[in-house]
């Protein structure tokens, strides 16, 4: 498989996540720009994206025309090449949902099509269509540089877990059963069982269901931990394991009065005013004996550094000591909300209890917990915490490759339903390989070739 | 004393089968070209299987013959079993080998190079390489006589300061029993170039007489017999068959016995081996649930006694050897008549060359064969080919030959080991291949053979020929296309026959035969008017119908591919000056050196990130170029 580097076909990627205004930019650039987002964009009234003039700005819907559902309410400008950022025929689409609509609105485009954007790859296109002057090209060569090297640490990052372990899985599987096949035809006369097309049908076969459950995980979110990862950190016993569920509404994390109940890590999603966050719940964080407890601990001082906010409890009724200091200190450069918890009586003397900048709350009573979740949704919102948008990116794109793992895993199947021979069923496999490994960010390598000699006695 | 001894264009070091292509293809192409070789007796010998081809080796010596070179001829007049492996699978891996009386070989090989204008061919050891200047300048040889050569290529296979193992036994020695190439390893050394140490090694060579067929299988050739070169007619011969037995416990457990006894385990051995060409030993102790090895008799020859046991390559001592031997089936009784060995030699790191194969800094040095680290006959040949006619050019000012990885396996053999350090000796296999439905041995002709007459080494005789099959190739695809098959009771009674639906409508027959079950040859009854064509034509005619749907998709992915190779990169780039790129990747790029974008996207490390990198830097070279060239018109 290819990876088009050069500008001709149409790509498509958020170019402003949502910012404090609540609206997010899809940017879609290249010949086939208007046409594509003709086919999801429903404008109101008798206007036409496609025959309307330049720079002009429609309202309408995007509309999935698979099932014909609305999705957002959008404003759509349409502006011809070549005066746009990237000289080429930009379609923007200003979207007003919130991050889900306009993710899926971003998985329409890339369905008509279009091929998710490369990390800086409009401003890429913009220079290469001499947009941008000479002096701007080594700007543009660090932007490229500088924001691959992000999106591979947060598509690695986002990966962990139970997606990366099935992503590695299947591509052990894909390796397995292509090296099977090349040995087959490359040690013909060789003691190798051949590959018999049952074995093709039930590991292809398999490969697919577990895409589509995959898929189906993400469309609910279920699979993707993606979203901001928020931090639930404090003391033993001050409720972190309380607020979690209270967010979720659902008792998900064990609540004892013992202190040092929860200890390992959990973690969970929930969306607020549309935005997915992360919520993760830690061991409280204290000197302990407990190996066990210690290392529920180590993980969540790990944490603070990968968090993009910080949700700090404290209990209301305790002063703050040198060891919460410490703590406190630990977390002084990241963006954190501070928790004054217990305060079931909520009363004006809460809120100077331990000053600014302490918000007071209970998870018991439910004392202002819609101001946690406005403020946690503010902080996003305002910009503070910004990986939103490239959550979405690398999430999209996740989706997207699967997709396309999963076509050419059916375009084997069909190959060989049709009684080709071994070797073009192979070239479907090896594009399903490449898709799959693109999601890690692994290079196409000598994979399959290692694989036959480790499996295989061949040679003279 | 040295002393001067003539004026060449061309110096070539070594005749193996490297060597042999490369002067041949100088020659030819009129250069003066000098052939040097440590042994008379020693051109184009076949120091380890007496065969050649196979999978995708057999697609290399293909190419070698669709773009003028020898191999092919010489194996066609001496070969003595041919097979066409891969027959049960698809047109692209379809892949022959023949085995070959490696004296006739050797011979027929020998006779071309000393009857070719423009060769001289001399017995004589190279010691020293002459470099000035980042020059190439000649080659002196042990007698003290030097040679000035406009250009010189290595083909010095495995002889360079080689060392010969069978157990304990150690010493210097080159393969088959002939003399190593001691001092000429310092020389290259002493030019700026580096060497590393690579390994391979072969079985024993047992006497026929003492051998019990019976209790082996047998291996036929197959008949008719399908010549490599496209320039054979027919190959008529009585074939002589292979025989194939097994390895069993007894044997195996000598081996685990004496394991210890292997030099790989005394740690002598200090070149790296390839996996694909596994000892016995290496065989047992990697895949020890396995039971029995596959062991392959083949002999070396119509008039010799001789016979090669391919799968039991090993390093052990000789009594160890006759021992293992002794417990396979059918070799109870055998006599060793060469025991075998292995041998590790030096050799460049490629990653030095360019894809013309030309020495990176030392201009006009050519390396080719397994001094670049490749293993096999064919993979020689097949660079020896190439360096040859990149040495002429170069004479000659023309611009390299360089195929890529969509035109032949000789562009990916040579692509790969330029671009990925391998570490281990290089075989050309067809999963190596991104292209491997283009690149198959039934369309070499069509791929390369205008090239190769373009560069001379294709006569107009056989270029006529050439364009007369490929009309007629052409031409049978579009009457195909006008053929029309109706839905009648005879036709559908015939598809009921091969276990087709019946037609329901008038379809061509260019459009029934991409139906797997149906072929050119079975469809001649709804095909009346059909010419008389050689088989060669109708083959590549059904199989460009039958799988022009993958092939049309492959060539799509060409095209892509081609943007990328068609944007150069200078070699002397100061990768440490460009913004954005990664360290790993400045580091990859300056060691490689890449001559095209789409090369540096083959190196590991290179990300797609860099490559986006490299083409803003391209265009900001490109424009700055143009500023400046507008200033001073
Ligand atoms: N009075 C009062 N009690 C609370 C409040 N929130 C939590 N608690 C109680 O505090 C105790 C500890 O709560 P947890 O949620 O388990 O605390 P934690 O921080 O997760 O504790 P560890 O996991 O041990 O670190 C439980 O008995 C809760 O019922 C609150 O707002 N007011
Ligand atoms: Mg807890």
């Amino acid at each position: 498989m290819h990876r088009q580097y050069l500008s001709e076909d149409t790509i498509a990627a958020v170019a402003t996540g949502m910012g404090s205004s609540g609206i997010g930019i899809i940017r879609i650039s290249g010949p086939e720009a208007v046409s594509v987002a003709s086919k999801i964009f429903t404008p109101k009234g008798s206007q036409n994206l496609e025959t309307c003039e330049s720079h002009k700005l429609l309202y309408g819907h995007i509309v999935d025309p698979q099932t014909a559902q609305r999705v957002d309410e959008v404003l759509v400008s349409k502006m011809k090449a070549p005066h746009t950022y990237t000289r080429e025929d930009v379609v923007e689409i200003n979207c007003h949902g919130g991050i889900v609509p306009m993710q899926k609105t971003l998985a329409l485009v890339l369905q008509e099509g279009v091929r998710l954007a490369e990390p800086g790859e409009f401003t890429k296109r913009a220079f290469l269509n001499g947009r941008l002057d000479l002096t701007q090209a080594e700007a543009v060569m660090d932007i490229i540089g500088a924001k691959s090297e992000k999106n591979l640490q947060l598509s690695l990052y986002q990966l962990e877990g139970a997606l990366s372990k099935s992503i590695d899985a299947m591509e052990d599987t894909l390796i397995d059963l292509l090296s099977f096949i090349e040995a087959n035809i490359d040690y013909p006369e060789y003691d190798i069982e051949e590959v018999s097309e049952t074995r093709l049908v039930e590991t292809v076969s398999a490969l697919v269901k577990k895409t589509k459950a995959l898929l189906e995980g993400a469309q609910t979110g279920r699979i993707y931990k993606e979203g901001i990862a928020t931090l639930i950190l404090g003391e033993p016993n001050v409720g972190k394991s309380s607020l979690l569920n209270a967010l979720l509404m659902s008792e998900r994390a064990i609540v004892t009065e013992i202190p040092g109940t929860t200890r390992d890590i959990i973690e969970e999603t929930v969306t607020i005013q549309g935005i997915p966050f992360k919520l993760i719940d830690t061991a409280g964080i204290r000197e302990t004996d407990n190996i066990v407890e210690q290392i529920g601990v180590d993980k969540a001082v790990d944490w603070i550094e990968r968090a993009d906010l910080i949700l700090f409890m404290h209990d209301i009724n305790k002063p703050i000591d040198a060891e919460d200091q410490a703590l406190l200190d630990l977390v002084a450069n990241r963006q954190t909300l501070y928790l004054a918890n217990k305060a079931d009586n909520l009363n004006t003397a809460d809120e100077g209890k331990l000053g600014s900048p302490w918000m007071p709350i209970s998870v018991l009573e439910g004392h202002n917990i819609d101001r946690l979740k406005e403020q946690m949704a503010a902080v996003v919102l305002s910009g503070k915490v910004s990986a939103e948008s490239d959550f979405l990116i690398t999430n999209v794109r996740h989706i997207r490759l699967l997709e396309l793992f999963q076509r050419a895993l059916e375009q084997a199947l069909e190959t060989l339903d049709s009684g080709m021979p071994l070797e073009m069923i192979s070239i479907d496999l090896q594009d399903a390989l490449a898709y799959l490994r693109e999601i890690s960010g692994k290079q196409i390598d000598e994979a399959v070739i290692h694989r036959i000699f480790e499996n295989f006695c061949v040679g003279k | 004393m040295t002393y001067f001894a003539g004026n060449y264009d061309v110096i070539v070091v070594g005749a193996g089968h490297a060597g042999s292509e490369a002067a041949l293809a100088s020659a030819r192409l009129g250069q003066k070209t000098l052939l040097l070789t440590i042994n008379l007796d020693a051109v184009a010998m076949l120091p380890c299987n007496p065969s050649i081809g196979g999978t995708g080796k057999g697609h290399l010596v293909r190419e070698i013959d669709a773009l003028g070179g020898e191999m092919g001829k010489i194996i066609d007049q001496t070969m003595i079993q041919c097979r066409m492996l891969n027959t049960g699978k698809g047109p692209a891996v379809h892949s022959l080998r023949a085995q070959t009386d490696k004296w006739d070989y050797q011979n027929a090989m020998r006779s071309v190079i000393e009857n070719q204008d423009n060769l001289t061919l001399k017995q004589q050891e190279a010691v020293e390489l002459f470099v000035d200047g980042g020059k190439v300048k000649g080659v002196g040889v042990q007698t003290g006589a030097v040679y000035h050569g406009k250009t010189v290529i290595l083909c010095t296979g495995t002889y360079l300061r080689a060392k010969i193992f069978i157990g304990e036994t150690q010493f210097y020695g080159g393969p088959g029993g002939l003399a190593p190439s001691m001092a000429f390893s310092d020389s290259l050394e002493k030019c700026g170039i580096p060497l590393q140490r690579f390994k391979t090694g072969t079985p024993a060579r047992v006497d026929k007489r003492t051998l019990d067929f019976s209790k082996m299988s047998v291996q036929e050739g197959d008949v008719p017999i399908v010549p490599f070169s496209f320039d054979t007619e027919a190959i008529d011969i009585e074939q002589i068959p292979c025989y194939l037995t097994y390895t069993n416990e007894e044997g195996h457990q000598i081996i685990r016995e004496n394991i210890t006894r292997s030099p790989l385990h005394l740690g002598d051995i200090k070149g790296v081996g390839a996996r694909y060409c596994p000892s016995i030993e290496t065989k047992v102790e990697r895949f020890a649930d396995k039971d029995r090895h596959q062991v392959f008799i083949e002999p070396e020859g119509r008039y010799s006694n001789e016979l090669y046991v391919q799968g039991m390559s090993s390093c052990l001592p000789e009594e160890v050897q006759i021992s293992v031997y002794r417990t396979v089936p059918g070799m109870e009784k055998v006599e060793i008549m060469r025991p075998a060995y292995a041998i590790d030699y030096d050799c460049i790191i490629p990653g030095n060359l360019t894809a013309s194969l030309e020495y990176m800094g030392i201009e006009g040095l050519f390396c080719a064969g397994q001094i670049n680290g490749t293993s096999g006959y064919e993979e020689a040949a097949a660079q020896g080919l190439i360096a040859g006619i990149n040495a002429v050019h170069k004479i000659q000012g023309k611009p390299p030959l360089i195929l890529d990885r969509s035109q032949a396996y000789i562009g990916v053999l040579i692509d790969d080991i330029i671009t990925k350090s391998a570490d281990e000796p290089y075989r050309m296999m067809t999963s190596r291949s991104e292209y491997r439905l283009l690149l198959r041995q039934d369309n070499a002709d069509l791929r390369l053979t205008p090239t190769g007459y373009d560069i001379g080494l294709i006569s107009e005789e056989r270029y006529q020929r050439f364009l007369k099959k490929r009309e007629q190739i052409e031409a049978e695809k579009q009457r195909l296309q006008q053929v029309l098959v109706r839905p009648e009771t005879e036709v559908n009674s015939w598809l009921a026959s091969l276990g087709q639906p019946n037609l329901k409508n008038t379809f061509s027959l260019a459009e029934l035969l991409k139906r797997p079950q149906i072929t050119y040859a079975n469809s001649r009854l709804v095909d009346p008017q059909r010419p008389e064509l050689p088989q060669p034509v109708w083959e590549q005619v059904e199989v460009q119908i039958k799988y022009a749907g993958y092939i049309d998709k492959q060539i799509g992915q060409v095209r892509q591919f081609q943007k990328l190779e068609n944007k150069r990169l200078a070699t002397d780039l100061d990768y440490r000056a460009i913004h954005g790129l990664r360290i790993e990747a400045i580091e990859k790029l300056c060691s490689i050196r890449p001559e095209s974008v789409g090369q540096a996207g083959r190196i590991s490390g290179v990300s797609p990130a860099d490559i986006s990198v490299l083409l803003v830097y391209l265009d900001q070279q490109k424009r700055l170029k143009e500023g400046s060239g507008d200033d001073h018109s």
